[in-house]
């Protein structure tokens, strides 16, 4: 659906350069929700700007559903944004219509009959859950409210792609957790693909199926968001991942499961499981079949978009060769084991 | 008042009409300065620096054009455009000939109030409308003009409250209305009534365009709150 190569953006600023994007590249398939996460200034949002030439590439190439967005002359560019939905943190309602009008606005710009335009209006406040609105200014309307008129203007004109700018980074967590739903309940119903940018990975975990981490100006890793999650591969990643799970391991935990005592072995692990394992009972079945004692230290179970994602670092006390037997049941079952402690 | 005036009923007839064409000059060149300043005052916002026009040429040509215009004094003005009013009226006399300093005069005025107005606009609005494929004047009259409306309609009660002050101006070299009385009556034959008259008219004058304003500005703002 989006094709980027070698994207570069340079704001030349009273003599001063400022790379904003250096040689990214980037595929985003269709019907999938793609998330892009960085800190501020990381270039996330000049990224998602030039995807509609909101803003314009420096050098590079960007094409949506086929059409070189980046080639395009000034009228054919307008019609392409038609097709290009697009949704704001501060909401960018205009204040001088009621929401019906709102949402009527791109309708208008793109000249579709008033009749036809009624009835499109009507069936998009239903499905962003504001009928009953329709007659209020957005002045009167809570946060939340405000983005579902934003989320119903963005489809009016049938986009087949949406690019969400920071779109919940204004809301409270509920409301950010319901507007993501009806984000992932119009991306389903509407296979409608969807390029969202974000600083909260808890965005990324609701919704997305792919990730791409952007930190100075560069896309450091890309890939699904399981496996980004459960195996990050930078320290940006990394840090993302462990402001929503806790990854990291209190070095005196390290130390004190190190000992020895006699016959038996303490060993720190830590599991992940992913998807159908996460339901079955293999910690209690490892215990019963090999004879070692579990010391559960840490334990958190998550849902990544609809997959659920578990992570349970335990301390395994037991005979050394037992222990060794036990860890490559649980490998043989599917889960990914990492042992923390080597002793 | 009435009391004041005495057997002086004449007074009263001079007043009325002198109100009259007052009102008469300022309506009329308020129209005329906002047909012209209107356009002038969007040019100046949307050719500007990283603005939906960009065009910095034609934003400091038109730039120092407006400050050149505003920086001379409207008495100056009066006597500069002499010859033009002679040409558009076939006088330099009288109310209708002071229409077209008073127009000139406001223009320039106008394209910065209006200018003013549209700048407070957010541009993040004017951006959703991009983004949606709108076109340069589908974001003037879309979301620019119907946003900025409650400050441009106190930009015209601004303007006409201008107008009432230069058309009182315009009167003294004899443009007429209540600028003429005063000066007559009041300045030529030391009528101290007349010229009381006319300062406490003015005033109401004055009171109700920006009352009118207000009102207009306050009724569209409270309904988008």
């Amino acid at each position: 659906m989006i094709e980027i190569k070698n994207l570069s953006k340079i704001y030349a600023t009273a003599g001063q350069q400022v790379l904003a994007l250096d040689d990214v590249s980037l595929a985003v398939k269709k019907g999938e929700v793609f998330g892009i996460i960085g800190l501020s200034g990381a270039g996330k949002s000049t990224l998602i700007r030039c995807i509609n030439m909101l803003e314009k590439p420096t050098q590079g190439s960007i094409t949506v559903d086929g059409r070189e967005i980046t080639s395009l002359g000034m009228g054919e560019l307008r019609f392409a944004r038609q097709k290009i939905g697009m949704i704001f943190q501060q909401f960018n309602l205009l204040s001088s219509r009621t929401v019906f009008d709102n949402v009527m606005f791109p309708l208008e710009i793109a000249q579709v009959p008033r009749a036809e335009a009624n009835k499109r209006v009507q069936e998009l406040l239903e499905l962003v859950g504001l009928t009953d609105k329709a007659g209020m200014h957005p002045g009167q309307l809570s946060g939340g409210q405000k983005q579902r008129v934003g989320i119903a203007r963005a489809l009016a004109n049938g986009p087949k792609l949406l690019l969400s700018d920071e779109a919940t980074s204004a809301l409270d967590p509920q409301t950010t957790r319901s507007i993501l739903k009806l984000l992932k309940d119009i991306n389903r119903q509407l296979n409608l693909t969807i390029l969202l940018i974000t600083h909260d990975m808890n965005v990324i975990k609701e919704v997305c199926d792919r990730v791409a981490v952007i930190s100075n100006s560069r896309i450091v890793e890309i890939g699904d968001v399981l496996d980004v999650f459960s195996n990050p591969q930078t320290s940006t990643s990394r840090s993302f991942v462990n402001a929503v799970i806790n990854h990291e391991v209190p070095a005196e935990l390290l130390h004190s499961s190190t000992e020895r005592n006699g016959e038996t072995t303490t060993r720190l692990i830590r599991v992940s499981f992913i998807g159908a394992s996460a339901g079955q009972p293999l910690i209690s079945s490892m215990v019963r079949r090999y004879n070692v004692d579990v010391n559960i230290i840490y334990g958190n179970i998550d849902r990544i978009k609809d997959t659920p994602f578990g992570n349970l670092t335990l301390e395994i006390i037991g005979h050394p060769q037992l222990l060794q037997e036990a860890f490559d049941y649980l490998r043989g079952q599917g889960l990914e084991i990492e042992v923390l402690t080597n002793a | 008042m009435l009391e004041l005036l005495g057997n002086n009923s004449w007074v009263v007839d001079k007043v009325l009409v002198a109100t009259w064409e007052t009102i008469y000059m300022v309506l009329i060149s308020t129209v005329l300065s906002y047909l012209f300043g209107l356009p002038l005052g969007i040019i100046l916002v949307t050719t500007a620096k990283n603005h939906i026009m960009e065009n910095k040429g034609l934003n400091r040509v038109l730039g120092s054009i407006v400050n050149a215009a505003r920086s001379i004094p409207f008495i100056i003005f009066l006597i500069l455009l002499i010859p033009l009013t002679r040409f558009v009226v076939g006088t330099p006399i009288g109310t209708v000939a002071s229409i077209v300093p008073l127009t000139i005069a406001a223009i320039p005025f106008v394209a910065r109030m209006v200018e003013t107005s549209l700048k407070e606009i957010e541009w993040g609005l004017v951006e959703a409308a991009v983004s949606m494929g709108a076109n340069n004047s589908q974001v003037v009259s879309k979301v620019l003009l119907p946003e900025a409306m409650p400050s441009l309609l106190l930009g015209i009660a601004i303007t006409a409250i201008n107008l009432v002050g230069y058309s009182a101006m315009a009167g003294i070299v004899g443009g007429g209305g209540l600028g003429t009385l005063a000066y007559y009556y009041g300045y030529q034959r030391y009528e101290d009534t007349v010229m009381w008259i006319t300062v406490i008219v003015l005033i109401i004058l004055v009171q109700g365009v920006q009352m009118l304003g207000d009102n207009l500005a306050g009724k569209i703002a409270n309904k988008r709150r």
